[in-house]
């Protein structure tokens, strides 16, 4: 078989792919790149109004407001789902016996749909019946109400989130695993305690693996959408858990306003990229790859 | 390469053949299928199959099929923007001028006026509500108007009747505030009312003062009448405190449960639509209640007789490939014998002029005379002719939020939102209005 019939076939066995990414990707990515210039009702054809939709976006107040939302749900939303992954990874990489049943328990609710959490969380935050409410009252504080006080519904998201880090607490579990056990070894017989060997050799050992997480755990915040829109319709209380991706979608398919979304899916999109190669560039000094 | 052209050849001519297979309109050569597109599930899209299947059954010419699709709204609009919308659609009133602006509707007006749909016909408010500058985009299915439900049980018994209730807003917020409940640690055990609930309603509180929120044809949030309002709003909150409210209202359950704050007895008054009825005979049917219309403010009695209206509409989205089939189901919906046994089932009022005793008689809600009157009320109010209507009713709900969470004071949150919505609104015409 020549270089040629061999590059033939590899392309054939990548077409399902190469078809998949052009029509369901690039063309979208593309088409919404252009639509981000046009004034575009769906039912109308698009009208070319150059930068309009950008300056526009960095004069309204509300997409402003949702920034801010967004922001502040993933500054509150990453870290906490990072360190209970981290915690309950090092709970479950221990030698306890039943271990697979626990692995299989605590990574569970990642499975749950959806709206289906948003639904559930709805009763357990519920200002008089709630679960949680419930708890505080019993040890004597006076709880909040967690889904009508605008200062409240946004800390109820990010307390939400920490429910959804099963998928990053089984690549924590794997990444520990990884690390050699010939270096705690080493430690112990240097005297080293467990608050020793985790700081100076399970954290920088993983650190890799929380760099990754971390990245996807910005990105999913960023984009966040199901459980806000479900659990606060419209970004209530007055707005306060308004979140970048549910204006989005207000633009597009309640306001018909699709050059809009599309040009607040490009600033999304700028979002995204600069606080990953921001991450990125912090991690140079912080991670510690085994091969460097 | 040439096994992937052949493939790639086939898969799309597999899926054009099978697409075309999916969306076929016929299934008999001798009748023309329509194509219903429907948000109902549950009983009230039981109720409209029934009214679908008399109508098949009436003639043989014609087979509609009925489908029952959630986010109707969005999918009727990529539907008809992509080319395939269906025949019929129903939508909320709400969204018709949406719809009309967007060119996305047939006009109606003349197969109407053959067929005797005339304004006389129906309630003119109701008739109004669809219709602008001699166009007709939709004709009713099932309308509602609301009015203030109270429980006799839970007043005291000098104002337990419809005739002794207050009726005046003033006096009905010092009823509401002498019966309210408060415990010891300030939080509401019971509320004589409570502006926020059910809450669905927020865009219109202004036209209660007399307000007017798309004056001339412009977006006027910052009014007088929507200070006031607002101002009303703020003194629930300010009385019992925003936050023992908000604490309150989330025990509250969803309106079509037992959990109902009206129906569980949390709350002694509440505005609601004529459907409330329905739910009461299903969840709670021993509480005792009336109806009567919402208050007015003491200095303005003109303002007696305020009514929100709101209809669920059947449109034929433009490019409907059966538009001629279309509108002989929806003049049948129109009939009055099909119309008032649909509204009886859906527990609504009729929105046709001429209605029959039986129909008030074998009404679901007892109070249906009531309904029918504030339909025909000049004080009726319905939403604006502009399909800038979602983004005005969303800064008015928001206003509201802002105001009855102690956020922010009725002035400010109105002049932020008006300046908002100015910024919006010529965007709009810009855009959308080509103005």
């Amino acid at each position: 078989m020549n270089r040629r019939t061999e590059a033939r076939i590899g392309i054939l066995f990548a077409m399902p792919w190469i078809l998949g990414f052009t029509l369901l990707m690039l063309y979208p990515l593309v088409s919404s790149f252009i639509t981000s210039f046009t004034s575009f009702s769906v039912l109308k054809p698009p009208t070319f109004i150059g930068p309009q939709n950008y300056v526009e976006l960095a004069r309204d107040q509300v997409f402003k407001d949702s920034v801010v939302n967004t922001l502040l749900y993933t500054i509150g939303a990453v870290p906490l789902s990072t360190v209970a992954a981290i915690a309950l990874a090092m709970l479950l990489n221990t030698k306890v016996k039943g271990m697979a049943f626990y692995r299989t328990l605590f990574f569970l609710p990642t499975l749950v749909p959806m709206v289906a959490q948003a639904t559930l969380f709805l009763w357990v935050f519920n200002g008089d019946y709630g679960l949680l409410n419930a708890g505080l009252r019993g040890v004597g504080v006076n709880p909040p109400n967690w889904l009508g006080d605008p200062s409240w519904a946004k800390w109820t998201l990010i307390l939400i989130s920490a429910w959804g880090c099963g998928h990053a607490m089984i690549i924590y579990l794997a990444g520990l695993q990884d690390v050699p056990q010939s270096l705690y070894e080493a430690a112990e017989i240097d005297g080293a305690g467990s608050w020793a060997k985790t700081k100076n050799i399970t954290i920088p050992m993983i650190s890799p693996v929380i760099l990754f997480n971390v990245i996807m755990g910005i990105i999913g915040s960023i984009q966040v959408f199901a459980i806000p829109q479900v659990m606060f319709p419209g970004g209530a209380p007055a707005r306060s858990t308004y979140m970048f991706a549910m204006y989005l979608y207000d633009n597009a398919f309640r306001f018909q306003r699709m050059g809009y979304a599309s040009a607040m899916g490009w600033v999304m999109f700028l979002f995204i990229l600069l606080l990953t190669l921001g991450a990125l560039k912090y991690s140079d000094k912080h991670v510690h790859y085994e091969t460097s | 390469m040439l096994l992937g052209m052949v493939s790639l050849t086939a898969i799309v001519g597999f899926t054009a053949y099978a697409g075309d297979q999916i969306v076929s309109r016929s299934d008999r050569s001798d009748r023309v299928t329509v194509i219903y597109w429907e948000k109902w599930t549950g009983s009230e899209g039981e109720e409209m199959q029934k009214v679908v299947q008399a109508f098949n059954r009436s003639q043989d010419k014609i087979f509609v099929k009925y489908l029952s699709i959630s986010g109707i709204d969005q999918k009727t609009i990529l539907a008809t923007a992509g080319g395939n919308p269906p025949d019929i659609a129903g939508i909320w009133e709400s969204q018709v001028f949406q719809f009309a602006d967007a060119n996305a509707l047939t006009d109606l007006s003349e197969p109407a006026a053959r067929a005797g749909l005339s304004r006389d016909y129906y309630i003119p408010n109701y008739y109004d509500s669809l219709s602008n500058n001699g166009k007709l985009w939709a004709l009713p299915c099932t309308p509602a108007s609301v009015a203030l439900y109270v429980r006799s049980d839970l007043v005291p018994p000098e104002v337990s009747t419809p005739e002794t209730f207050p009726k005046t807003i003033e006096a009905m917020d010092a009823l509401a505030l002498k019966i309210s409940k408060v415990r010891k640690d300030g939080s509401l055990e019971f509320a004589g009312f409570l502006p926020s609930n059910p809450g669905w309603w927020n865009w219109s509180w202004g036209s209660l003062f007399g307000g007017d929120v798309f004056k001339g044809g412009s977006p006027n949030i910052n009014s007088q009448e929507s200070i006031r309002a607002l101002q009303w709003i703020e003194s629930y909150s300010k009385k019992f405190g925003a936050s023992s409210v908000q604490n309150f209202q989330s025990g509250f359950g969803n309106f079509s449960s037992p959990q109902d704050p009206f129906m569980e007895g949390k709350v002694a008054f509440e505005l609601n639509g004529t459907w409330k009825a329905n739910y009461i005979k299903i969840y709670q049917p021993n509480i005792k209640w009336f109806a009567v219309p919402f208050p007015y403010p003491s200095d303005r009695p003109d303002l007696a007789g305020h009514s929100i209206l709101s209809q669920d509409v059947l449109v034929i989205p433009k490019g409907a490939k059966h538009a001629r089939e279309a509108f002989e189901f929806i003049r049948f919906v129109q009939r009055q014998d099909v119309m008032e046994g649909l509204c009886s089932a859906h527990g609504k009022n009729s929105p046709l002029a001429k209605v029959s005793d039986r129909f008030f008689a074998n009404h679901p809600n007892k109070a249906i005379r009531l309904f029918d009157q504030l339909a025909r009320s000049k004080q009726a109010l319905y939403p604006p002719h502009t399909g800038f209507f979602t983004q005005l009713s969303g800064e008015l709900n928001n206003s509201f939020q802002e105001v009855n969470s102690g956020s922010k004071s009725p002035k400010t949150s109105l002049k932020e939102a008006q300046g908002r919505i100015d910024g919006l609104w010529k965007t709009y015409q810009q855009q959308v209005l080509s103005k």
